[in-house]
């Protein structure tokens, strides 16, 4: 999940974005991981996560591919999957990943996991402060870290602010640079609005670490100018 | 990935879809992907919605409303026609999919995305270790692309530094040599929607070897992501954030590896045995 390391966006303005995951190590505690990896899903379910995911399947928000003309100017989408239908579809273990925008969620669901004992290795991305002093609270000491560096080479070819704050929240780069613009100008445009536009764009990040609560911040403040 | 000349409407919403800038309204006034520049992450296929409507049908409503000066817009997030085709993709081009696709399983790692657990798995894989610092360098993200030659041009010039490749990668399993920095050569016209090269070096050498990326992301015409980690001592804490700090790099984004793993393969125990 380097997908969730390099999100772009000034420190301060990330408080509501954290994003927990689980992942196995291959040949070293993968053997019977998609039930603990399932086990660790349904026990976030409690804390009600933003958005959840586990690339090998799809996320909580997905493309509906049997839609009608009728069904969808008249009835709407069914975009929107249930978690226990995420989680009884998985596949294998992969990255199963949950993503909250409330700090202390974050906390009980962190002790609640460690009280799990599964033996999956456990990440935290988010502004590394803020975990560590969660971890402080919850009498963790975290193994190992990883900082972003940022953006370098050729960054005149990135676009501008706004929309990379919404594209970085994909970190494989499935929600495109120009969607993200394409929904920012639609939301100031009063074509959509700022929750479906979140939706829309979550739709296009499989691992479902698209973080929508912030993605509705940034669309309301770049559709204001 | 292919559009379908008979399914297409020309609505264009595939075009912003398309990570990489690849799709296009082409003469005809229908939907073509340029060939070199897609990488064949398959977003535009697996993620738009569908409406199933007939592309005759509505070609000419298309054009009627047009005459009238109105405009069928389906919306945004959706492939009207199912217009979009996937191809059978063969040696080299299926690279593309290989680094580009995040459902897709790299064969060389096993691991799915880009095809490495880096630090993510470090406390049952011990990858780094105390005293050691990962590199991961991301070429081409966020959303920019990259071919293999341009890769190549980099990590000739990490090599001659003597850096160490990370061998449960997928780039440094496409390298014909290690020490020189060599990929494939059947791979460098390949392009890709980002790769990851990873390097370990030591906490005492983390300065000079970044001072080193720093010249191969000045002659890089793409993007380059740059995460640094290395394993916490006992309070918690690590000696690398000070050292960033100190070159002028502005911490706060991170991920942290709780530590919560633990080995439990029947088969790792045998091979211990």
């Amino acid at each position: 999940m380097t997908n969730t390391l390099h999100r772009f966006g000034k420190s301060e303005k990330l408080p509501d974005d954290y994003i927990v995951f689980a992942m196995a190590g291959k040949g070293f505690n993968d053997e019977g991981a998609l039930e603990k990896a399932q086990t660790f899903l349904r026990a976030a379910i409690k804390y009600q996560p933003i958005n959840m995911g586990n690339a090998l399947v799809n996320a909580l928000y997905r493309p509906e591919k049997n839609l009608s003309f009728l069904k969808l100017y008249f009835v709407g989408r069914q975009e929107k999957t249930t978690y226990e239908q995420l989680i009884d579809e998985m596949p294998g273990p992969g990255s199963a990943a949950a993503v909250f925008d409330d700090r202390e969620k974050v906390r009980q669901f962190i002790q609640d996991v460690e009280k799990l004992d599964l033996g999956l290795s456990i990440n935290v991305s988010a502004l590394v402060d803020d975990v560590r002093d969660i971890c402080g609270e919850v009498d963790i000491t975290p193994h190992a870290v990883e900082y972003t560096l940022g953006f370098h080479g050729d960054t005149t070819r990135l676009p501008e602010r706004d929309t990379l704050k919404l594209s970085t929240m994909c970190g494989h780069g499935m929600v495109s640079a120009n969607f993200a613009k394409k929904m920012i100008n639609h939301v100031k445009e009063g074509r959509i609005d700022k929750e479906d536009a979140a939706h829309c764009m979550a739709k296009f990040c499989v691992c479902g670490v698209f973080n929508v609560s912030r993605a509705m911040r940034i669309l309301d403040n770049a559709s204001k100018g | 990935m292919r559009i379908s000349k008979e399914k297409c409407v020309g609505c264009a919403n595939c075009v912003a879809i398309c990570s990489v800038g690849a799709i296009f309204i082409g003469e005809d006034g229908l939907a073509e992907v340029n060939q070199e520049s897609c990488v064949e992450c398959h977003n535009c296929y697996r993620s738009l919605s569908y409406e199933h409507l007939m592309p005759g049908l509505t070609r000419t409503l298309r054009r009627m409303l047009k005459k009238v000066g109105l405009r069928f817009q389906p919306s945004p997030d959706v492939c009207p026609t199912e217009a979009i085709t996937p191809q059978d993709l063969e040696w080299p081009r299926i690279v593309r999919r290989a680094f580009s696709d995040p459902m897709v399983t790299h064969e060389s790692t096993g691991v799915h995305g880009r095809g490495t657990e880096e630090v993510k798995t470090n406390d049952v894989s011990q990858r780094i270790k105390k005293g050691e610092v990962g590199i991961v360098v991301e070429f081409g993200r966020p959303g920019i692309g990259v071919f293999f030659r341009e890769v190549q041009k980099a990590t000739r010039a990490m090599a001659a530094e003597g850096v160490f490749f990370e061998e449960g990668n997928p780039v440094t399993q496409m390298m014909t040599s290690t020490e020189n920095g060599d990929i494939r050569e059947d791979v460098l016209d390949e392009r890709v929607l980002s790769c990851i090269v990873e390097i370990t070096t030591s906490t005492a050498d983390t300065v000079r070897t970044l001072n080193m990326l720093k010249e191969v992301c000045r002659r890089a015409e793409t993007v380059i992501s740059i995460g640094v980690s290395t394993v916490c001592d006992e309070n918690g804490g690590d000696p690398l954030r000070n050292i960033l700090e100190d070159q002028g790099y502005d911490i706060g984004w991170a991920k942290l590896n709780l530590g919560f793993g633990r080995v439990s393969n029947a088969s790792f125990a045998t091979k211990e045995n």
